[in-house]
């Protein structure tokens, strides 16, 4: 790199020196994007190889040529403190953009310009580009798996009854504030239990009875992911609680169910809970598989929880145990008012990280034979009337999991601010 | 002359293999106050952490307002919140403003009604002049206000003694003042203190006894004009004449 140093601008030359820069970045640029998008290539008088390296070699001598400490320019300063900071970086970031515009034209005209929409039928998607009918005609049984057309309004007022539930805590009246976590932790999963089981299922109040081997889809996922955050947060809490206590049985209680839970695969809990669990049971007695599949999640996921918050709880410092011990709070006073408080908050991240993992592991109760959302893609791919849309069908379940779990993220990202705390 | 309110016989701790506190007898009466000094690594804080139990001593008696300390003690809680305490590093809630921080015992260990905690608690905030900042949070505060804080916090549960474990050491020389000041108006209300200090004029104005230690035992225990102006030990003539 010594030798392009030459090109290096002072304060005096550094007018010409970033005009002839930015020029030659110009240049390399028109060059890629030409090439990309209008499959003209203006240095086609270069040999083979060199034609493609040629915008990168360009490029870089341009922004080597550009960069000085304090020029005085307020843009090019901007761009050299952030992207310009040295040879490495000016190639690479060189490097990304054109693989970025190399890359579009094709995306975009598979994914848009040469994709078929229209039709109901395989025989619509005659073009080059993605056959987006696909998605259009399978669309509700993505959303709502085999359960039949005419009652999915249950599911959509299920849904809808579910939600506005879980924003009664904003709405609660100041003096009921201090139920809140009671309501979340116990009374919240009931009533939606009950919605669920009454409108979903069915079976009493005049409605058809619906086996939850029909349901599925996107709607499963949200059924199974609901239920097994809500339990697995306070059982991970318990749990975690469990591993520090003082009394040794809890204490290796605790330790056992989290090593256990963490050290299976969930796949294999998941087969257990469906095959050999009936087998543990009495006879007369039956649990619903769908149910017995929450169950299983939950316990496994509690476990990844427990470790997220004990964490948490041994980040504290051991002045806050020795303040609220001092004014005469016990274990339960001092965890609710004290530590939890501070604990949780620490541990946001952290917990939505297990939580986007739990959701993206919803997909895993297809070997069980209930299928959401990835579940119905893989049944669908395989529908003889419509083979060879594997590719549409994927995009699409990965945009919906991708916009869930970015939802889930920005959540977390907001409760963390609101509820940051100077040390 | 009345019931010491804290009786220490005989009392051993180790840590480990380490003993850090060898053969300690004390008592002190209520209204007394006393003010424990020594080297670093004396043994002076886990001693006064032993007498609200933040420390658990293995052998020897330790008698508090009638109740002794042991494993067997199953109200703890209760003696607890009838001892104050006030810690070198405050420990105030961070995520609790300062008036939540003086109010969250008083309601729910003494079940005190919110109302009348929070009079309590702006009355003592009041004591100790930072009744103006009760909205605030820790964080916003500087050393010196949050360490008042933490006292009128132990002070809202209207305990029976305060401890005080070097309330001073993490504080800027400016703001060591501001504190003492509020200990010593504490003092003069007839609060029962043993305190934990290298503040040597404070302990000349208030204590009526000082301790001074070494090595985990006491190694002189007399009366503050007695201690100063004669000691009897070599070992507490050296340590005064480095710290006068």
């Amino acid at each position: 790199m010594q030798i392009l140093n030459f090109l290096k601008p002072n304060r005096d030359n550094i007018k010409n020196y970033s005009i002839i820069g930015s020029f030659l970045v110009l240049v390399s640029f028109i060059d890629v994007i030409s090439n990309a998008f209008f499959k003209i290539n203006i240095t086609s008088f270069l040999p083979g190889s060199l034609t493609n390296l040629f915008p990168l070699i360009l490029g870089f001598i341009g922004l080597n040529m550009m960069r000085i400490d304090y020029s005085g320019n307020k843009n090019l300063d901007l761009l050299n403190k952030n992207i310009n900071t040295n040879n490495f970086n000016a190639l690479l970031t060189l490097l990304i953009l054109f693989s970025i515009i190399k890359a579009l034209p094709q995306s975009l005209s598979w994914m848009i310009l040469d994709a078929t929409i229209s039709g109901d039928s395989k025989d619509a998607c005659t073009g080059t580009g993605a056959c987006w009918t696909y998605i259009k005609v399978w669309f509700r049984r993505f959303m709502y798996g085999m359960y039949p057309n005419e009652f999915h309004w249950r599911i959509n007022t299920a849904f809808i009854l579910v939600i506005a539930l879980g924003f009664v805590g904003y709405f609660m009246k100041e003096n009921l504030k201090k139920y809140l976590a009671l309501y979340y932790v116990i009374i919240y999963p009931i009533i939606a239990y009950l919605v669920i089981y009454y409108l979903i299922s069915g079976g009493s109040f005049g409605l058809q009875w619906v086996e939850t081997g029909a349901w599925g889809g996107l709607s499963l996922t949200f059924i199974v992911s609901f239920f097994c955050l809500i339990f697995c947060f306070p059982l991970g809490m318990i749990f975690a609680l469990g591993r520090r206590s003082n009394l040794p049985v809890i204490k290796y209680i605790s330790i056992c169910y989290i090593e256990f839970w963490r050290g299976v695969p969930l796949i294999t809990v998941l087969f257990m809970s469906s095959v050999m669990f009936p087998m543990f049971l009495p006879e007369d007695f039956f649990m619903d598989k769908l149910v017995r599949v929450i169950i299983a999640i939950t316990l496994f996921e509690a476990a990844y929880c427990a470790e997220v918050i004990r964490g948490g709880l041994q980040s504290l410092p051991r002045g806050q145990y020795d303040a609220a011990k001092s004014l005469g709070m016990g274990y339960w006073k001092m965890h609710i008012f004290v530590i939890l408080p501070q604990a949780l908050k620490l541990v946001i991240p952290g917990i939505a990280n297990t939580f986007l993992a739990l959701v993206k592991d919803t997909p895993l109760i297809f070997v069980v034979g209930l299928a959401e959302l990835a579940g119905m893609l893989a049944l669908a791919k395989t529908n003889p009337k419509w083979l060879g849309f594997a590719m549409e069908g994927y995009i699409f379940a990965s945009i919906v999991f991708w916009i869930i779990c970015y939802a889930m993220s920005k959540y977390s990202y907001n409760l963390e601010a609101k509820y940051k705390t100077e040390r | 002359m009345s019931d010491p309110i804290i009786k220490i016989q005989n009392m051993n701790k180790w840590f480990g293999d380490f003993q850090v506190l060898k053969n300690i007898n004390l008592e002190v009466e209520a209204n007394k106050k006393i003010v424990v000094c020594g080297p670093s690594g004396s043994g002076k804080s886990t001693l006064i952490r032993c007498i609200n139990r933040l420390e658990e001593h293995q052998e020897g008696d330790i008698i508090v307002d009638g109740s002794e300390l042991s494993e067997k003690t199953k109200d703890i809680e209760k003696i607890r919140a009838e001892v104050g305490m006030v810690f070198q590093q405050f420990n105030l809630f961070p995520h609790l403003s300062i008036l939540d921080n003086c109010t969250l015992a008083p309601i729910w260990v003494k079940k005190m009604p919110k109302k009348e905690a929070q009079e309590l608690a702006l009355d003592q905030l009041k004591k100790v002049q930072i009744d103006d900042q009760a909205n605030k949070f820790p964080g916003q505060l500087s050393g010196g206000q949050q360490q008042r804080c933490a006292i009128a916090r132990a002070l809202c549960m209207q305990p029976k003694i305060m401890l005080f474990d070097e309330p001073t050491s993490a504080l800027d020389p400016e703001m060591i003042k501001e504190v003492l000041d509020a200990m010593v108006n504490l003092a003069k209300g007839g609060m029962t203190m043993i305190v934990v200090t290298h503040e040597m004029g404070f302990a000349k104005e208030v204590a009526d006894e000082v301790i001074f230690m070494d090595e985990g035992m006491i190694i002189e225990k007399a009366e503050t004009k007695q201690f100063f102006a004669n000691p009897k030990s070599d070992r507490t003539k050296l340590f005064l004449s480095q710290i006068l």
